[in-house]
């Protein structure tokens, strides 16, 4: 235990990830004890099966890899957004009209030859940029919450995609049509390290996009720009910087990354957008995505890729228990980082006192807790 | 013209239920909201009530055979209960460890969804838990008063009085009592009302388990008056209580109004086909299912501007703050 508590006086800053692991932890306890309620006999099985499932086969891997995609990007979407000082809990609606402008492009526009997919990304960034768009617009220029405003796009967004779909690229059976092959995102070498999976290119987009935020946030004066708008909007004003603008633009840039969650998704072979009265469930997930990832570019990397690995698990687990106990876990996650501050506290408390070192944890910057 | 005024009625007496549901859940998030703490985790304490209110009929009422409007008495009151537990971890969260309101509440949001499905499925094998039933009543005499008999007395709710009878209480409370003064004034100014010896956190703790009674029984309300199988979710209602908030300038009355606009609109989802004059019109159903969502944004675009949101809202409680 002692290495671990002088690691965290050497590095003050260390105590954000622990506190996120300690979320992670709380979150997989509680799991197992719900399971231990439902099924005491299985319980333990079940647990380990979601932990190792991911990990038992190159082929599981590739699922892992698949499944957090589209989370890391709503993740990076949500963590942006974050970062500027904004709550995006409109990515799923943001990630719906992406992918609707990306499958219409992805069906329609087959004269694109080799660009076709690459054309069809972009389409689903600009259909959520322009969703993400309206919200801050509403935010900038007529004061209008965004966390109301854009769980009020989700489901004009739900419901007129449906309508759009229905009417334009409807495939029969309540779903929509295929996108053509030269719009599916390649495949490249992947299949040979992950056999029989569905893995794409889709995850060096998100890599892309990750490395591009992280420049964004952290080496130019645009970004600074956009952070000091969050850190105080009048003082930022009074600094010289358009805030209206800046906000637009957040919330634009934050949609257009869901956006492309949502080509990444459905520019495949195998998954259809479904015509139903469901909100993506991929654009919630990606709150908690950020926050594990303590709204850092790289952060919800890593943390997007766990989430990949439980819902791996999650399949795995399936005969033993029902899916939704992965959601739980992520809901009590979330819980717990929203407690962080706390945690931190305690942390905090706790190395003072046992290496009796005058520490300073500092609050990061960008920090939501 | 006689047509048109025969429709409205047709309308009213449909969306009078979702009209008693909204205004709950919104009377919930006023309590919560004019006390200074954010709680857009109503929708999931929403569908934690309507939830434990299907599992109370099916498992608890039906199995002990109990008279109808007693069923329907035991999900509302075991909605509410729950909702008022439920709501205590978003106001531990956001009261005693300065939580981010947003983001705790998120997560109740998200738990609340996930674990009634995960349960119902447990437990019965699918998500949809049915407790279609006759839970309507008439009331004797009452019923025959003429317009308003057929409106309000006639095969309607126990729930609908209950509603009309807290919204009277919640106002009176809110403005012709101490506790209503002083739950106003730690949402305004916290440091003035400890100040004055007003148990700042206690006030909040008052405020935010009250808007989770109230958020609990207006789902368990929404479940037996309206929707009669739970689903897993109620389609965002809880966030449209929490718009009805806002654009209700968080007071009591205008909720109630605005509740009704939004009702209205709701239930012309379900029943758009019955009108010569909107059947004619032939708009899919979905654009009906969006319009209260576009209406929401729109009214909130116009009275967001002048917010007259409580000025702590949203802010932890810091004692040597001044």
């Amino acid at each position: 235990m002692n290495w671990i508590l002088n690691f965290i006086a050497k590095k003050p800053n260390s105590i954000n990830v622990i506190s996120s692991i300690v979320a992670i932890i709380m979150g997989l306890i509680f799991g197992l004890i719900l399971m231990f309620i439902v099924n005491p006999g299985n319980a333990l099985l079940g647990f380990w099966t979601i932990l190792s499932g991911p990990f038992a086969s190159t082929r599981d891997m590739g699922f892992m890899i698949f499944y957090s995609t589209p989370i890391i990007l709503t993740g990076l979407s949500v963590a942006f957004a974050f970062r500027t000082g904004l709550f995006n809990i409109g990515a799923t609606g943001q990630l719906t009209v992406g992918a609707f402008f990306g499958l219409y492009v992805g069906v329609h526009w087959t004269f694109l030859g080799p660009f076709h997919w690459l054309v069809a990304i972009l389409a689903a960034a600009v259909g959520g940029g322009i969703w993400g768009g309206i919200t801050g617009a509403l935010k900038a220029y007529r004061n209008v919450n965004e966390v109301v405003s854009s769980i009020m796009l989700n489901y004009v967004s739900m419901y007129m995609v449906n309508l759009l779909i229905l009417n334009t690229i409807y495939g029969g059976r309540s779903e929509a049509l295929r996108p053509a092959s030269t719009a599916r995102l390649p495949v490249l070498f992947l299949d040979n390290i992950f056999p029989r999976s569905p893995i794409n290119i889709g995850i060096f987009i998100a890599l892309i996009v990750a490395a591009i935020l992280h420049i964004i946030l952290n080496y130019t004066t645009f970004g600074y720009e956009l952070k000091s708008v969050g850190l105080s909007r009048d003082a930022a004003k009074y600094a010289g910087i358009k805030e209206k603008r800046s906000i637009v633009m957040s919330f634009l840039i934050a949609g257009a990354i869901a956006g492309i969650a949502g080509g990444v998704m459905y520019l495949v072979g195998d998954r259809t957008f479904r015509i139903n009265e469901q909100l993506l469930e991929q654009g919630f997930t990606g709150i908690a995505i950020a926050l594990l990832g303590l709204s850092s570019p790289i952060g919800v990397v890593f943390a997007g890729i766990f989430y990949g690995s439980i819902l791996r698990g999650g399949d795995a687990a399936q005969r033993i228990f029902r899916e939704e106990i992965i959601d739980i876990i992520i809901a009590v996650i979330i819980y717990f980082s929203a407690l962080s501050l706390f945690t931190k506290q305690v942390i905090s408390g706790y190395v003072r006192k046992k290496t009796k070192k005058d520490v300073d944890f500092a609050q990061k910057e960008g920090d939501v807790g | 013209m006689t047509a048109f005024i025969n429709d409205l009625g047709f309308i009213f007496s449909y969306a009078i239920p979702v009209m008693i549901a909204l205004m709950l859940v919104s009377l919930g998030g006023l309590f919560s909201e004019r006390s200074g703490v954010i709680n857009i985790a109503l929708d999931g304490i929403m569908i934690m009530g309507g939830f434990i209110g299907a599992l109370l009929v099916l498992y608890v009422g039906r199995p002990l055979g109990l008279p109808t409007q007693a069923m329907v008495l035991l999900a509302l009151v075991g909605g509410a209960v729950v909702g008022t537990i439920f709501s205590a971890a978003h106001a531990f969260a956001a009261i005693h460890m300065n939580s981010n309101q947003i983001i705790s509440a998120t997560a109740l949001n998200m738990f609340a969804p996930a674990l009634a499905v995960f349960t119902a499925r447990t437990v019965g094998g699918t998500e949809r838990i049915n407790i279609v039933d006759r839970y309507r009543l008439d009331i004797p005499l009452l019923a025959d008063i003429p317009v308003l008999g057929t409106l309000f007395f006639e095969r309607a709710f126990l729930s609908t009085f209950i509603g009309i009878a807290i919204l009277i209480i919640v106002t009176f409370v809110f403005y012709k009592t101490r506790l209503g003064l002083r739950l106003r004034s730690v949402g305004e100014n916290p440091q003035a009302s400890e100040s004055l010896g007003i148990d700042v956190y206690r006030m909040r703790y008052i405020g935010v388990m009250t808007s989770g009674f109230l958020a609990g029984l207006g789902g368990a309300t929404y479940l037996i008056s309206f929707d009669n199988r739970f689903n897993g979710d109620f389609l965002g209602l809880g966030f449209l209580a929490l718009a009805i908030l806002i654009s209700g300038q968080w007071k009591p009355i205008r909720l109630f109004i605005f509740a009704l606009i939004f009702a209205m609109l709701r239930v012309l989802a379900n029943l758009h086909d019955s009108f010569e004059m909107l059947a004619a019109v032939d708009l899919p159903g979905q654009f009906y299912r969006l319009l209260p969502y576009l209406f929401t944004l729109i009214i909130l675009a116009f009275f967001s501007k002048e917010s007259q949101a409580p000025k702590a809202l949203g802010q932890a409680y810091d004692q040597e703050k001044r």
